[in-house]
């Protein structure tokens, strides 16, 4: 088995393992790390083919940038989002998977029945330029350039639609530092800041409730998307009271 | 190596990425699934350009590269607007644009 055989074998099994897993997967971000897994050992099989500059740019602009920007857009929507397991078409869900398995099929068995001929192999076209990337760029700045500049405007365009698109006009005028205290004093029951978790010797954390004088838990002290989540934890009555004896013990001595 | 392993994994990436487009509700879910069938063509194009022996299919599968970085920035944009005004991601519940 030559080199390439063998990177071949490790990562295309990875690449559709990777696939597969993506949609299957329940959680978004989980499909993310899927997607990434399998672009990466895409790139892998570019530089393996001779493509050494699309691999590259396919890893910084793809697992680098493009990912960034699902993950970010993830998390702005809200990473708990997870699919809903309702079908809103009965029998969707089986039709899809025979309906994909039937295109892989069918494009796996008309790729069985081509005959491609031997491959002539790169090296020569890379000779012919000195480098893959010399190469690329002769064709890319001579042949295609009208293409190249019509791409550059759609990526402009791209980005000012993105601009236009996510852009919100405030429609009231930002409130004032005065405007928001009277605001708290008169809403709230609360006007001051909340307090700080509680801070034990096993749990430091954030998720830990903080006890009040009499050994009483203040749920405002653990942030609201914990609490919101259900990762808050309780403290149980014996080690509160314990902590509160503590306390009293302490004051008397 | 014969290409021909090369193109098979394009095509099973490919149809993976179809039926995720199929199967998947959540919008962003959906556009990973679209990204995935993009990245089987640029596997396909470099594939195609080995056997050809000469550098258009790579040429080709840069500019998809290029073409598929615009369509993700427009599409979250999108996706995040409607997020904003309904709340959830999910390809379901944009429908008011039908009759």
């Amino acid at each position: 088995m030559t080199g390439e055989q063998v990177a071949f074998w490790i990562l295309a099994p990875i690449a559709v393992l990777g696939a597969i897993l993506m949609v299957g997967s329940k959680k978004a971000v989980h499909s993310a790390l899927w997607l990434a897994a399998t672009m990466i050992s895409l790139a892998f099989l570019y530089i393996a083919q001779g493509a050494v500059f699309l691999g590259i740019v396919q890893i910084v602009v793809y697992t680098g940038a493009i990912m960034m920007l699902f993950l970010f857009v993830l998390m702005l929507v809200g990473v708990d989002a997870s699919d809903s397991l309702v079908e809103t078409l009965r029998g969707q869900r089986v039709a899809g998977v025979l309906l994909g398995l039937g295109l892989g099929v069918l494009m796996v068995l008309g790729l069985g029945q081509a005959s491609l001929g031997d491959t002539a192999g790169l090296d020569a076209a890379n000779a012919a330029a000195g480098s893959n990337l010399q190469g690329l760029a002769q064709e890319m700045f001579t042949r295609y350039v009208f293409a190249f500049e019509v791409v550059s405007v759609l990526l402009i365009t791209a980005a000012v639609g993105a601009m236009v698109l996510t852009h919100r006009e405030r429609l009231e005028p930002r409130p004032s530092q005065r405007e928001l205290s009277e605001r708290r004093f008169l809403d709230g029951p609360y006007p001051g800041p909340l307090p700080p978790p509680g801070v034990y010797a096993r749990h430091n954390a954030v998720d830990t409730p903080a006890l009040l004088p009499d050994g009483s838990v203040a749920e405002e002290s653990v942030p609201l998307v914990l609490r919101v989540r259900g990762d808050a934890r309780h403290p149980t009555p014996e080690a509160t009271s314990e902590v509160a004896g503590e306390l009293t013990r302490g004051e008397d001595a | 190596m014969n290409p021909d392993a090369y193109l098979a994994v394009s095509a099973m990436l490919f149809a993976i990425g179809a039926t995720g487009v199929l199967l998947r509700r959540n919008a962003i879910v959906v556009f990973m699934c679209v990204e995935l069938m993009l990245n089987a063509c640029n596997l396909a194009f470099v594939s195609f350009s080995r056997l050809n022996g000469n550098l258009e299919g790579q040429t080709v599968a840069f500019f998809v590269m290029v073409v598929a970085a615009a369509e993700v920035v427009v599409g979250l944009a999108i996706i995040v607007q409607i997020f904003r005004t309904r709340r959830s991601a999910s390809v379901d519940d944009a429908n008011l644009l039908r009759h």
